[in-house]
């Protein structure tokens, strides 16, 4: 699905995040395993419980207890050509990759954004922290950042506090933040979910244009997949904790390869779409039934449940197995979808 | 002052004419909603749809009187409701009902299911006793859920279930019109689609009329027989929403459509990015209120306030240059337009 490993930046190999709660264990990121190629988008789809958020929080290593990684590697190739495992790097070496090599911005920007500070003062913290430079250098620095993603009047805005932006510049102004120590990998996650499709557009649009000048990669978080066939080269498609499903983007919209995508795309409506075009007889074609809760999953395929194609076969779990070059899918009858 | 539809013929169940709304705030007026009108006919669905600030939840509200208009009409089967007392709304508030958002804030969580649907049945007297447990059962397989659950609580249930419950308690009273403002929007993708064919079916049985407030618009331009395009609380365009979707006449409408992505890698882009952030509602643009972003704006669109004017059969569009054919082609030389092909 992915670049060659040569090419690669960031590699995910059966990674397991789970939240051990007593007795009871959320298996929320259950052996995922996905490459990142260099200045490449790939975009981690999914619904609530999917593990997605999780998965980009594991790579940041920011999880919260009782969330832990228990199994897996987490590969990042350094600019030296070195490969680190960052599920086994201490907290004191990831606190030099995170923000300064690796960095995130997320679906509302005050989760990222300090009230208490203007938005001057927290870019210019971000360069100070990872770069020995002056104060008067960092805030050009900061003023440039804020040029860059697009912020008019970039001088005067520096000394604004995040609550007098609105929404957009203050998505903006998170991502300036992100940017500022010209990291080689963005975590976006689910970055224009609470925006207005307007102000979506000039999102992406962004994000595409700094990915064009900047060459970093970006890990693209989202539940929406008309956003994916905008801004992902390669897609990897989760489902209760795991992946079932990845592909270059071109490919995976031509022949979905799992019954989950297909599905998924098969209840949205498209443009043109309208339930009174044939005699009123258009209808949606949904996926029955709800997401399984990662405490009490299915022992088989987590899917089977829902799946119109599910078969005695599907109560052993199923491999992740190329199913076409390039495309991988987690189904028994991949064949059949 | 824009072209507030006249008469009220038979089969438009609610007439919307000039219907204004504003709120008092710290440093200034919000015109939520300024001078908005629009006919829902009985039996259709007419979609509302904006960014945040364009008023459509507000109008929602406005209409049934759960917000108090500042002004205008609201002429509900013949009747303006805008001013009627509230004992005289009462045989009203039976008719309307409002399907709500977010399905977990919605419910109560301290009231089992059969309370919650059966509250509206109790307070409009409509059935007791086991009339009143077989109506519950009833409104349950309804929205496809089984009678068992009616002694459980709004927890137990997930958000799809519960925007299920959402609906049957809407349904309760026999309306013969619902709001439904983003009924869909919280619900996961795979579940969304459960939501909106139930909606479909249960217009289809009982005939329905319903006001579609929502800000996805494919979901929209699927479901709904008119849209009404607001921004900063003013109908920019209305009309048929396969016309208003085939060919959009106001940029506003054109930017909003190109912006919408679609599932699809290979579509072409066309997309018209609008510049900067949508004004403060307390301090809009003078004229057209679009302007401020608007690829097409000349000097005249801030002196005047575009009327809502007539382009074909109950297509109308608030734009002083709509006739200018290089409204179109100025934004997408090639194109001549970002008009989308179906898929």
């Amino acid at each position: 699905m992915s670049a060659a490993a040569d090419d690669a930046i960031l590699r995910v190999e059966n990674l397991q995040t789970w939240f051990e709660l007593g007795s009871r264990v959320a298996k929320s990121v259950d052996d995922v395993s996905f490459t990142v190629g260099r200045g490449r988008t790939v975009a981690v789809v999914g619904e609530s419980g999917s593990g997605k958020s999780v998965t980009s929080l594991s790579i940041m290593r920011l999880l919260a207890p009782p969330g832990r990684i228990v199994g897996g590697r987490i590969l990042y190739r350094t600019a030296t050509g070195e490969e680190i495992d960052l599920a086994r790097l201490p907290e004191s070496r990831m606190r030099g990759v995170r923000g300064r090599e690796i960095a995130m911005i997320f679906q509302e920007p005050m989760t990222s954004l300090n009230p208490l500070y203007t938005v001057g003062d927290q870019v210019m913290e971000m360069i100070r922290l990872h770069e020995p430079v002056s104060a008067g250098e960092a805030r050009a620095r900061a003023r440039r950042m804020l040029e860059l993603v697009e912020i008019p009047a970039a001088e005067r805005r520096l000394d604004d506090y995040p609550h007098q932006m609105s929404g957009g510049m203050r998505q903006r102004a998170m991502i300036a933040l992100a940017l500022a120590c010209n990291p080689r990998v963005l975590i976006a996650d689910e970055p224009t979910t609470a925006l207005d499709v307007t102000i979506q557009a000039q999102v992406l649009d962004l994000l595409r244009r700094l990915q064009a000048e900047l060459g970093m990669s970006i890990i693209f978080v989202t539940h929406n997949l008309g956003v994916v066939a905008e801004i992902a080269h390669e897609v990897v498609v989760m489902y209760a904790g795991r992946v079932v499903e990845a592909a270059a983007v071109n490919d995976l919209f031509d022949r979905q390869r799992h019954p989950y995508t297909k599905g998924l795309l098969a209840c949205i409506p498209r443009p043109g779409m309208r339930r009174d075009e044939v005699d009123g007889q258009v209808r949606l074609t949904p996926i029955p039934g709800t997401v399984p809760s990662v405490t009490a999953l299915p022992t088989g395929c987590s899917f089977a449940p829902r799946c119109p194609l599910a078969v005695a076969k599907c109560e052993e779990p199923p491999p992740l197995i190329p199913a076409a070059p390039g495309h991988l899918s987690r189904c028994w009858r991949h064949e059949d979808v | 002052m824009s072209a507030a539809p006249k008469s009220a013929p038979a089969d438009v169940l609610l007439s919307v004419q000039g219907l204004t709304k504003t709120f008092d705030v710290r440093g200034g007026l919000v015109r939520a909603v300024d001078d908005v009108s629009f006919d829902v006919r009985r039996g259709t669905i007419v979609g509302l749809v904006g960014e945040s600030g364009s008023g459509k939840t507000t109008i929602g509200r406005t209409v049934l009187r759960l917000v108090e208009p500042s002004g205008g009409k609201i002429v509900y089967d013949g009747v303006d409701i805008a001013a009627l007392p509230e004992g005289a709304m009462r045989a009203y508030r039976r008719r309307m009902q409002i399907v709500f958002q977010d399905p977990y804030s919605s419910l109560n969580p301290r009231m089992r299911i059969e309370d919650i649907i059966g509250e509206a049945i109790d307070t409009h007297g409509l059935a007791r006793g086991s009339a009143r447990r077989d109506r519950i059962a009833d409104l349950l397989a309804r929205v496809g859920l089984a009678p068992e659950h009616a002694r459980r609580f709004p927890h137990e249930f997930s958000g799809g279930q519960r925007q299920r419950i959402g609906i049957a308690r809407a349904l309760a009273v026999e309306p013969e019109f619902i709001v439904a403002d983003e009924p869909v929007s919280a619900l996961d993708v795979s579940v969304q689609a459960q939501v909106l064919n139930l909606i479909q079916d249960l217009q289809q049985a009982f005939g329905l009329t319903l006001l579609f407030i929502a800000h996805d618009l494919s979901v929209v331009e699927y479901l709904c027989d008119e849209v009404v395009v607001l921004y900063l609380g003013r109908v920019m365009e209305r009309g048929p929403s396969r016309q208003v979707y085939a060919a959009p006449r106001h940029p506003y409408t054109q930017a909003l459509l190109s912006a919408a992505p679609v599932p699809d890698p290979r579509a072409p882009r066309n997309r018209v990015v609008l510049q900067g952030d949508i004004p403060s509602p307390i301090n809009p643009p003078s004229g057209c209120v679009f302007r401020t972003r608007c690829p097409s704006a000349a000097a005249a669109c801030a002196e005047v306030v575009p009327p809502l004017d007539g382009v074909g059969p109950s297509h109308a569009v608030a734009c002083i240059r709509k006739d200018e054919p290089d409204v179109l082609a100025r934004i997408h030389p090639a194109a001549g337009g970002p008009t989308r092909s179906s898929p």
